[in-house]
């Protein structure tokens, strides 16, 4: 309602200051936006159709009892990808894990607790921190937390799931942070005020009213923060160590693992175009890809719910 | 609405200029964007020759670099661009025709000779140099010598503790090259399989697999439980190399110029260059020169020249 009445007015205070030929530029740059527009959902939608060209034949080349199979030796045509989907979701899972407490008790601190020039530098502070490349936290914790891994926990070698879980929780912090930020700062100040009008504290606001109001932002930053997390490969690949094993015994989150998108980083320069082990890592993209959109679902319907709901709840 | 909504973004003077700005820069991409493609073509065009692309197996990137500088010394009139990326990289774009000279630390497969013959290619073999592969551990860790067939139990799972070796009470941590690397199907073939086409023996799923030299080095470095495997000339002073039997029989030998050259190490593969179809012009002089003179730098990088072999 509220966007329709602007431009209406908009348009018609333009209109009357300049006739003639702004018609012509108008239409120019509205045909403009509207090719850059559909383009960048067609450059989506053909990306997809060449994922699904190049990775559904695997689905046939490969019987799928071998393809959901425990073994990933693609040199001897063994392309059995649950060890690489369970890796991923380890990881991912743990990340999470880790993630969510730190992210949410940030978001808190930042809209609820600090003050006003904490939190102005807190702020940016954390958008640098997104901004840090994937290959640096890496090398970062190939050279220092692994070993330390290592060394503190006993783990044969400081390689891990688990290592790669902090640094994906690490990465996926700054999406985390911004989004429950966001979803606590659309908490109407009337929940606060009444909170602590009826005697609460500040931290029984906080944790029974604010938080609660905006659970579904809060879960909404969680699931983009696990895409982002699952669709990490460089800092992965540097700090898993790539041991395509079933990640199936209780200690598995300290012993390494191979997720998918570090086996299509590692595998793809090398695989002949067109051959079998080449779909299977399309396949693989798929498989992903498919993940990652369940995810970026759940996400989208939970802010869908917000929406309808007045922005709470 | 969305129009309505557009109609007003537009009206607004700094939106306007934005915009104003991008229609006159698009033309400026168009150009560089048409201009790029040009600058190979070029290249190919007048003097065809002059430019030799050379790429593939990382094991020989750098040998591949130094021979390019000291010829490109020697002959300032040919520019030799190198790149690894390995050796099923350089081999497909070899059979792609988007470079000269392929790279490769194993022999070509059937099934790329197949398909470049399906591209019209003969592809042609060289071999270049040799290479030893190091078995390396950690500096602190007693165990100095194997055999062949202990490195095999070890990296199939059958052995999963140093002191099974003779070492301390560790856990064996086993390290790769990825599986996509010429070391890793060479050192499985004749490590692992120890030479036997029957066999199917496969790296435990326990291997980590590392995407680089790098990789391997910084864990052997850190981790006392660590074993891993490399070309000689990637290894360092930092890691401990170990003595490798053929068999429980035959004396222990570690990797060096000499040993590879009389044989005695057991894990020494060649290297190899591939062209599509017999060289000719500035390829074939080059490739007659690294045959040649050409082999005077490969002990200087950690390989095995190959002339005091043949």
């Amino acid at each position: 309602m509220a966007e329709s009445r602007l431009p209406d007015r908009a348009t018609k205070s333009l209109a009357m200051s300049r006739p003639g030929h702004f018609r012509f530029t108008e239409f120019a740059i509205e045909a403009l936006i509207r090719v850059l527009g559909f383009s960048s959902i067609g450059f989506v939608l053909l990306i997809f159709l060449f994922l699904l060209r190049e990775g559904v034949p695997v689905f046939f080349e490969v019987p799928l009892r071998d393809l959901f199979g425990t073994r990933w030796y693609p040199t001897f045509d063994l392309f059995g990808t649950l060890p690489l989907i369970l890796g991923s979701l380890l990881v991912t899972v743990t990340a999470i894990l880790i993630a969510l407490p730190l992210g949410v008790a940030t978001a808190v601190f930042v809209r609820e607790v600090a003050p006003n020039w904490a939190r102005e530098i807190l702020k940016p502070m954390i958008e640098v921190l997104a901004g840090i490349p994937s290959v640096v936290l890496g090398f970062f914790g190939m050279t220092m937390i692994a070993p330390l891994i290592r060394e503190v926990l006993g783990a044969p070698t400081g390689l891990t799931a688990f290592t790669g879980a902090v640094i994906l929780a690490y990465m996926s912090l700054p999406t985390i942070i911004s989004v429950a930020e966001d979803a606590l700062d659309a908490v109407p100040k009337g929940y606060r005020d009444a909170a602590l009008a009826m005697g609460a504290t500040q931290w029984q606001t906080i944790w029974r009213v604010v938080v609660p109001a905006a659970r579904s932002g809060i879960v909404m930053a969680v699931m983009l923060g696990m895409g982002r997390a699952i669709g990490e490969t460089m800092a992965v690949m540097m700090v898993t160590g790539n041991a395509a094993r079933m990640p199936l015994t209780l200690d598995s989150l300290f012993r390494p693992v191979r997720t998918m998108t570090a086996t299509v980083a590692a595998e793809m320069g090398e695989v002949a175009q067109g051959s079998v082990h080449y779909h299977a890592l399309f396949g693989i993209g798929i498989i992903l890809f498919v993940m990652t959109f369940i995810i970026n679902l759940v996400a989208a319907t939970t802010i869908f719910k917000r929406r309808r709901r007045g922005g709470l709840r | 609405m969305p129009c309505q909504l557009l109609r007003f973004l537009s009206g607004s003077k700094c939106l306007r200029c934005l915009f104003v700005g991008m229609l006159l820069l698009a033309p400026l991409w168009l150009l560089t964007g048409c201009g790029a493609p040009q600058t190979p073509a070029a290249g190919e065009g007048p003097n065809p020759a002059q430019t030799i692309e050379n790429k593939g197996s990382d094991t020989l990137v750098n040998l591949a670099l130094a021979w390019a500088e000291a010829y490109m010394a020697l002959h300032p009139e040919v520019r030799i661009s190198v790149t690894g990326g390995g050796s099923g990289t350089g081999i497909a774009a070899m059979i792609n025709g988007t470079v000269d000279i392929a790279n490769a630390s194993r022999a070509m497969k059937p099934e790329e000779i197949a398909a470049a013959e399906a591209n019209g290619i003969t592809p042609v073999e060289f071999v270049v140099a040799r290479d030893a592969i190091a078995v390396v551990v950690h500096p602190s860790n007693p165990v100095d010598k194997l055999t062949l067939q202990q490195i095999s139990d070890i990296y199939t799972g059958k052995i999963t503790n140093w002191s099974q070796v003779g070492g301390e009470n560790r856990p064996i941590v086993l390290l790769s090259r990825e599986s996509n690397s010429g070391t890793y199907v060479y050192f499985l073939e004749n490590v692992i399989r120890l030479g036997d086409k029957e066999s199917d023996l496969l790296f435990s799923p326990d291997t980590l697999l590392m995407p680089s030299s790098e990789g391997i080095s910084a864990e052997v470095r850190q981790n006392p439980n660590a074993i891993g495997y490399d070309g000689l000339g990637y290894v360092t002073d930092d890691q401990k190399v170990i003595a490798v039997a053929r068999d429980a029989s035959a004396p222990y030998v570690l990797p060096s110029i000499d040993t590879v050259n009389d044989g005695s190490y057991p894990i020494s593969r060649p290297l190899y260059m591939y062209t599509a179809g017999e060289p000719v012009g500035v390829v074939k002089a080059y490739l007659d020169w690294i045959l040649s003179e050409g082999q005077g730098l490969v002990s200087e990088l950690g390989f095995v020249p190959l002339a005091a072999e043949e």
